[in-house]
């Protein structure tokens, strides 16, 4: 931008700034149906922003955008952004905001210029390699939140996704979901190797019934984990084999060599208990289900 | 044999490999394979993915529904431009790695398909098709 064609644009800003104004609100109106968004908010942002930019576009480093002169417009405009991503607008949505003060700032620049083309040119190219800039910081701000949101969901489901429990003293068990792939199955090992050496315990049970696709390299990350349990000095059982895991497991010709596999953790858990010396026995006295409120059982 | 429809997939990233295999799960309950057929297909595809992105620095996967008669099933044919495989056959075999995988991948893979050919050469990159029919 040339600072003669921005200082025409100043100009033009500040004699017809109620007029875009207010073309550019009734635009936008019309542009997002969204019941989310109130019209007075859309107003307060558009007045807001246009304001900011006559400010910006009045001082010194008019010229770029990328100056501190423009600073306050980058930053309502990366706001209104956030907050439209966070609200699940749609990218296009987002940029309409700033998109649609296209048309009345040429046609404030328009009735401007009057017969002189020229300067109706330099104006209008002006006006578009703003709006352009603008535009393409809103998007950036916009994708910037998407993205801070998938890291943060990431992050949180390779925390939900590795709880080791107790089931018994002694007694490990590492029910795994999803996907193990490389990071994932490192956060799973690392929790594992510290609850044994916090619990004492000699039996870890890893539950594999969440995880739908046993490749080799899970296979070699399974290994791994219960070779590095053993250095510890715990045992490891591997249940939740499904019957199509299997299948696929022998056709891949995957040796799970003398790892102790199980198809349910229940059975896991009963070998478990053996290891310990402990049996689950059904008691004479019961006398029905637990929790029965039968008054007197005499 | 008539391609009904298909797609490709980009295998850029590790999280790429996982949509792999969410794609072809998907489009193989789609034709009605069963639960064992489907893990086996979904896990080659994996193995294969992974090796295109460790191996072949990337590249695609096409998918594409099969019908052969009465016959229904899928195609996934992946194609890297990565250094290629110069001995195929020292590759094919079970044990044996270029990486620190567990050797099995390629080998494996083969037995749990219906049909697998491997196109491959040094600094020629490396294109790989497998079909899994549906079993009646």
């Amino acid at each position: 931008m040339s600072d003669l064609s921005s200082s025409n644009l100043s100009r033009v800003l500040h004699a017809r700034f109620d007029e875009i104004l207010a073309a550019w609100v009734s635009q936008q109106v019309a542009a997002t149906r969204r019941a989310s968004i109130a019209e007075s908010d859309v107003r307060a942002q558009c007045g807001e922003l246009l304001d900011a930019m006559r400010k910006a576009l009045g001082g010194p480093g008019r010229d770029d955008i990328q100056t501190p002169a423009w600073g306050g417009v980058r930053e309502l405009l990366q706001r209104v952004s956030f907050s439209r991503a966070q609200q699940g607008f749609s990218p296009s949505e987002t940029a309409t905001f700033i998109l649609s003060l296209k048309r009345p700032l040429f046609e404030a620049v328009r009735a401007d210029s009057g017969n002189n083309a020229e300067a109706l040119a330099d104006a209008t190219w002006a006006v578009t390699e703003l709006l352009d800039q603008l535009a393409l910081i809103s998007m950036e701000a916009y994708m910037r939140t998407r993205e801070e949101l998938i890291a943060r969901q990431q992050q949180d489901m390779l925390e939900l996704s590795t709880p080791v429990v107790k089931l018994w003293e002694g007694v490990l068990a590492l029910p795994m979901i999803g996907t193990l792939d490389s990071s994932r199955t490192q956060v799973v090992m690392e929790n594992l190797l510290q609850r044994i050496v916090e619990t004492g315990s000699d039996v870890a049970i890893l539950d594999i019934t969440g995880v739908p696709t046993v490749d080799t390299l899970t296979a070699q990350h399974l290994i791994k984990t219960v070779t590095a349990a053993r250095l510890m000095g715990a045992e490891c059982i591997i249940s939740g084999i499904r019957p199509q895991i299997a299948q696929t497991i022998v056709h891949l010709g995957v040796d799970l060599g003398d790892v102790v596999t199980k198809a349910t953790l229940a059975d896991a858990f009963k070998v478990a208990l053996a290891r310990s010396g402990l049996a689950v026995t059904r008691m004479k006295s019961a006398q029905g289900p637990m929790g029965s409120t039968s008054p007197s059982a005499r | 044999m008539l391609t009904t429809r298909s797609e490709t997939v980009q295998i850029r990233q590790t999280s790429d490999i996982v949509n792999v295999r969410q794609v072809v799960r998907s489009w193989c309950l789609a034709i009605g394979m069963g639960l064992v057929d489907l893990t086996k297909i979904v896990t080659a595809a994996s193995e294969i993915a992974r090796n295109t992105l460790d191996y072949g620095r990337g590249g695609t996967m096409l998918i594409e529904e099969l019908r052969d008669g009465i016959r229904a099933g899928v195609r996934l044919t992946f194609v890297d431009e990565g250094p290629g495989i110069p001995d195929i056959a020292r590759a094919m075999t079970d044990g044996y790695t270029s990486g620190g995988g567990m050797g099995l991948g390629l080998g494996g893979t083969k037995r749990l398909v219906d049909d697998f050919t491997i196109d491959s050469a040094a600094g020629a990159g490396t294109r790989i098709a497998i079909i899994k029919w549906k079993s009646r």
